[in-house]
């Protein structure tokens, strides 16, 4: 049994969100910070190894220096770690990446009782899409948006899957893909003899000549070519002007108020 | 001399900052007002092998080196001064002297359970009439048959009240002086050992701190620590490798207060600027973070011997003494920095520079610290 | 699924949305997506459709109409009774490559955001997650830049028979907009956020003539690989500040009386859906216990919304609050530091003020 759990490596917009004169991100000036989302689905896979032994493989794509950060996994528990990286996997939409992701899972080897865990979004573009594109790509089931891993036992996965206004409760069997929140847990920190340990562990580089032969990967399903979406314009918003003093405290300023936040889709 | 960290080391200080921020610092203020022993924060950081750093593996250490056990009681001490010196007191006065000077099976026995927070360990050597002057000791241990019987009593003993293992010094040769001073290994349960009044003190207000008591304390001879008549070796070895624990908190204390100081300033409007656009307030702070940084190099060098084995008993005496000394009036400096905010209790400063005091009087006053390096010196 | 795809993108015609039903009830979010459909289909001259899929819900599917809707396609099946991925995106995906729409819209609930990237993928398109704003015609979605964007419009070229969907959404909390283009294949997807789009006035005359359709489709269990155990509906659990989307906090202004400020304050957190919080000085007061308190010794906040009342905004206030996306401060004092780190400010009595602000942005939020 297997857990292989996706990560992705994301600026930190906790803080102060840094935007080049030109409408695009400046990612220089941002401290790199592992997917909240993708953390708790970390956790929630070393929960299972707790329980059961099996082993923990993380999953990353994206540039070199994304080893860093897979490096912290594996002084958090994780077993071995593969980074996903090559020039034609630049500029992937979702479903782009998506293909190379599931590709990278089969390379990896599925098995009839493994998980992959995925966070449910990345704050950098919050689509929620990549996981159930690669459960797609994959033929696997899905469960999104999961709160809490109930069971994980006989080839039967039991989650409560997170609705706006309750849960469900979800049955399915492994092989699958569940999405899970940062809310599920607390994920755990590195120690201190992880972190002595993680040099030493197995850590593979994917590039573009490792997953070129399974069908999932053609020129026209990966990077740029194979995005479906693109682009069309990026932009700031007008900028936050010093504060509004509103004239008056009667009911048309309240009103009036209320006009604007709605107007702006404040409330 | 490498400047550089090692991989591991960066990856180390990373998680001791998070942690510290995350756990450590929001109780840090409750912890000093209400002198409450953060339990549930030596919990934690047992868990992620914080209480055994540098030592091996195979006595469940986490395999690490010195200069990471030093950066992590820097790291906690900038938020919290009680927390860092509860892992130095640990680390470096009881799992570190018997780690270098016990037995196997001594090793084999307590230093597993002491690495994984299971046990939290003292130091006794202070006594009523023997601070400074160690050598002074009056407990008495007197080997009857299989044990040993110790009576006598131990004052201002950092952890006390939450330890289970001691590493006790006492006379078995009132005769020989220096060479009369044995050390063991005590356990909390042994019959005839208790612990005492707890003492209400300045700063590290969550540290517990209290007197030891032993009236016919019988001690198993097995549990001697190095040879009859070494103790006071011991204690003093023991006392270089607790002095770059001690020198980490005051550069963590005196840290944390540069830090909190450059927020504030930055902040803070007066005659319509703020605070920081002051020239005095630019001075202050490089000066601050200069002494500082200086204090680090110190600390560090003398944890980098320590790890390679080579004397390092002067250069951590420098390293507290200047650490110390550093953290003292960089705290002070920031109190001022924050005026009549900094006095109260609403910011940390004041606290800090409360916590700061301690580093220049215990494990060896800034005084004892001159004299080593006078010694060492060769100045007679 | 690629060979799908391969067909000529002049194929595909018409506006389809998603209607999604819970437990037999449809989702608010449904009329607004169908209003915004209207809008598209009448600029590209075709159908607006609405897919309903569940157990006995044809009875629905005239609503839809009310608000704009050509045609609703009505797909029932027991299997389809509650939502679960593989059955609704089989059902979906087949009646979509049978029927070749070109603009597909799903509401951007937890549901929609299981179901559209799994559809997406299956059909080989793209998808927009989140939308805040489409367009189709050009002329409008300029319009739309003038007033939503620091673009120098002078130094833009547009191609203006342009016909694809232009998909707005904000990325990075707000602080980056990115529209994003589907131009290669179809249907062009995109979930939309809840409560962004206009609902149109219910016509009845158009509900009664909405036509609906049954299309064929096969569905069995075993194209179910998930099982739905349990359906719980919960009560919202309290959320803790720093997790709170939005924060309303109450200060030393709250004096007066302090229950009925504290009472306001909760309703107005109701209503915006946010939890309470206060300053020091009514922790120390004991008005509130500690676990409410924002600032330099309580918890740092940056929710969307936080209303600071009563607060005069000292320094050790304001550092636990002022990255909130929107803040709105009521205070008796014009000179009240808070008024400086406010996007909204308003100088007068909260008790006075605060009845007033719940009743306003109640009424805004129903005439949404």
């Amino acid at each position: 049994m297997k857990a292989i759990v996706c990560v992705k490596q994301v600026p930190d917009t906790s803080g102060k969100v840094a935007v080049n004169p030109d409408g695009t991100l400046n990612r220089a000036s941002m401290a790199a910070i592992i997917n909240p989302d993708d953390k708790s689905a970390l956790e929630a896979a070393l929960q299972l190894k707790d329980n059961t032994g099996c082993e923990v493989v993380v999953v990353t794509m994206g540039p070199p220096p994304a080893e860093g950060m897979l490096r912290e996994l594996l002084a958090m528990g994780a077993d071995r770690a593969v980074l996903v990286s090559a020039r034609e996997f630049g500029g992937s939409d979702t479903y782009a990446t998506s293909q190379i992701l599931a590709a990278a899972i089969n390379k990896i080897g599925l098995e009839s009782d493994d998980v992959v865990f995925c966070g449910r979004q990345a704050i950098d573009g919050d689509t929620a899409q990549v996981g159930p594109q690669i459960a797609e790509k994959l033929h696997l089931p899905q469960i999104t948006y999961v709160a809490g891993v109930e069971k994980v036992e006989a080839g039967k996965v039991v989650c409560r899957r997170e609705l706006e206004d309750g849960y469900m409760m979800i049955e399915t069997a492994t092989p699958c893909v569940l999405t899970c929140l940062k809310e599920m847990n607390e994920a755990r920190y590195m120690s201190v003899s992880g972190i002595m340990e993680c040099y030493a562990k197995p850590m593979e580089v994917f590039n573009y000549e490792t997953l070129k032969d399974d069908p999932l990967i053609q020129i026209d399903t990966i990077g740029l070519k194979g995005s479906p979406t693109n682009i069309f314009k990026s932009f700031t918003p007008p900028q936050k002007g010093v504060g509004m003093m509103m004239e008056g405290a009667d009911k048309a300023t309240c009103a009036k108020l209320a006009g604007i936040l709605a107007g702006k889709h404040i409330i | 001399m490498d400047f550089v960290l090692s991989k591991e080391q960066q990856m180390a200080r990373a998680l001791f900052r998070e942690f510290a921020e995350n756990e450590v610092k929001p109780l840090a203020e409750e912890v000093d007002e209400t002198e409450r022993f953060p339990e549930e924060t030596v919990e934690k950081m047992a868990k992620l092998g914080m209480l055994g750093i540098y030592f091996p593996k195979k006595y469940g250490g986490a395999g690490a080196d010195v200069l990471t056990y030093a950066m992590c009681v820097e790291e906690l001490s900038k938020v919290c001064g009680t927390t860092g010196v509860i892992v130095s007191a640990h680390t470096s006065l009881c799992c570190a002297p018997i780690y270098e000077h016990g037995t196997e099976e001594q090793k084999m026995k307590y230093l597993p359970k002491l690495c994984s927070g299971e046990w939290i360990g003292a130091f006794g050597l202070t006594e009523p009439n023997a601070g400074t002057d160690a050598s002074g000791q009056q407990t008495t241990a007197v080997l009857e048959g299989d044990h040993y019987v110790l009576n006598g009593s131990k004052i201002f003993i950092t952890n006390a009240g939450y330890a289970q293992v001691f590493v006790v010094f006492a006379m078995t040769d009132s005769c020989a002086g220096n060479h009369g001073i044995s050390a063991f290994i005590v356990e909390r349960d042994f019959p005839g050992f208790s612990v005492g009044k707890h003492e209400k003190k300045m700063g590290i207000k969550g540290s517990s701190t209290c007197e030891l008591i032993m009236e016919d304390c019988i001690v198993p001879k097995e549990n001697l620590l190095g040879q009859v008549g070494k103790g006071f070796k011991i204690a003093m070895q023991t006392l270089d490798g607790g002095r770059i624990g001690i020198a980490s908190q005051a550069l963590g204390l005196g840290e944390g207060a540069v830090d909190e100081a450059i927020a504030y300033t930055k902040e803070r409007v007066q005659f319509g600027r703020r605070i920081s656009q002051f020239q005095n307030t630019q001075f202050q702070l490089a000066d601050m973070h200069t002494r500082m940084q200086a204090a680090q190099f110190l600390v560090y060098s003398a944890a980098m011997k320590k790890e390679a084995h080579v004397p390092y008993s002067m250069d951590a005496a420098m390293a507290k003494l200047f650490a110390a000394e550093a953290a003292s009036d960089v705290t002070r400096r920031a109190v001022q920095l924050f005026g009549g905010y900094g006095y109260t209790r609403e910011y940390p400063v004041e606290r800090m520079m409360r916590d700061a005091k301690i580093t220049e009087i215990y494990e060896g006053t800034s005084e004892v610290q001159r004299m080593v390096i006078a010694s060492a010196l060769g100045v007679k | 699924m690629a060979t799908f795809n391969n067909t000529n993108l002049a194929d595909f015609k018409g506006v389809w949305v998603f209607c999604e039903q819970r437990a037999g009830v449809l989702m608010p979010t449904d009329f607004e997506l169908i209003s915004e459909g209207r809008k598209l289909a009448d600029e590209l001259g075709v159908e607006l459709c609405g897919l309903l899929l569940g157990d006995n819900v044809e009875g629905l599917a005239k609503e839809l109409g009310g608000y704009g809707a050509d045609k609703v396609l009505v797909c029932e099946s027991p299997l389809l009774k509650d939502y679960t991925t593989d059955a609704y995106t089989k059902v979906i995906c087949d009646v979509i490559m049978e029927q070749k729409p070109e603009i597909f819209l799903i509401g951007a609930s937890n549901i929609g955001r299981d179901l559209g990237p799994r559809c997406a993928a299956r059909l080989h398109t793209g998808l927009t997650a989140d939308c805040t704003h489409l367009d189709v015609d050009v002329n409008k979605y300029i319009n739309f830049l003038k007033e939503s964007s620091t673009l120098d419009l002078s130094t833009q070229k547009f191609d203006m028979e342009d016909r694809n969907l232009k998909m707005t959404r904000p990325a990075f909390g707000g602080h980056l907009m990115a529209t994003i283009i589907c131009p290669r294949f179809r249907p062009c997807m995109s979930t939309v956020r809840p409560g962004v789009m206009k609902k149109a006035e219910f016509d009845q005359a158009k509900a009664d003539a909405c036509q609906i359709v049954k299309p064929a489709f096969t569905l069995t269990e075993d194209d179910c690989k998930t099982k739905v155990l349990e359906i719980v509906k919960a009560t919202k659990e309290l959320v803790d500040l720093t997790g709170a989307e939005v924060v309303v906090s109450v200060g030393r202004g709250i004096s007066k009386d302090v229950e009925k400020g504290i009472a306001l304050a909760h309703e107005l957190a109701d209503v915006l859906g946010g939890v309470v919080g206060g300053s020091r000085a009514t922790v120390d007061a004991g008005w509130l216990s500690a676990d409410h308190q924002v600032g330099q010794t309580g918890k740092t906040v940056h929710p969307r919304i936080y209303v600071a009342l009563g607060i005069s905004g000292a320094i050790q206030h304001k550092a636990g609050m002022q990255d909130s996306e929107c803040i709105i401060a009521v205070n008796k004092a014009c000179n009240a530091p808070i008024f400086e780190c406010a996007d909204y400010a308003i100088e007068g009595d909260l008790f006075k003020v605060v009845p007033m602000l719940i009743e306003e942005f109640k009424a805004a939020k129903a005439g949404k």
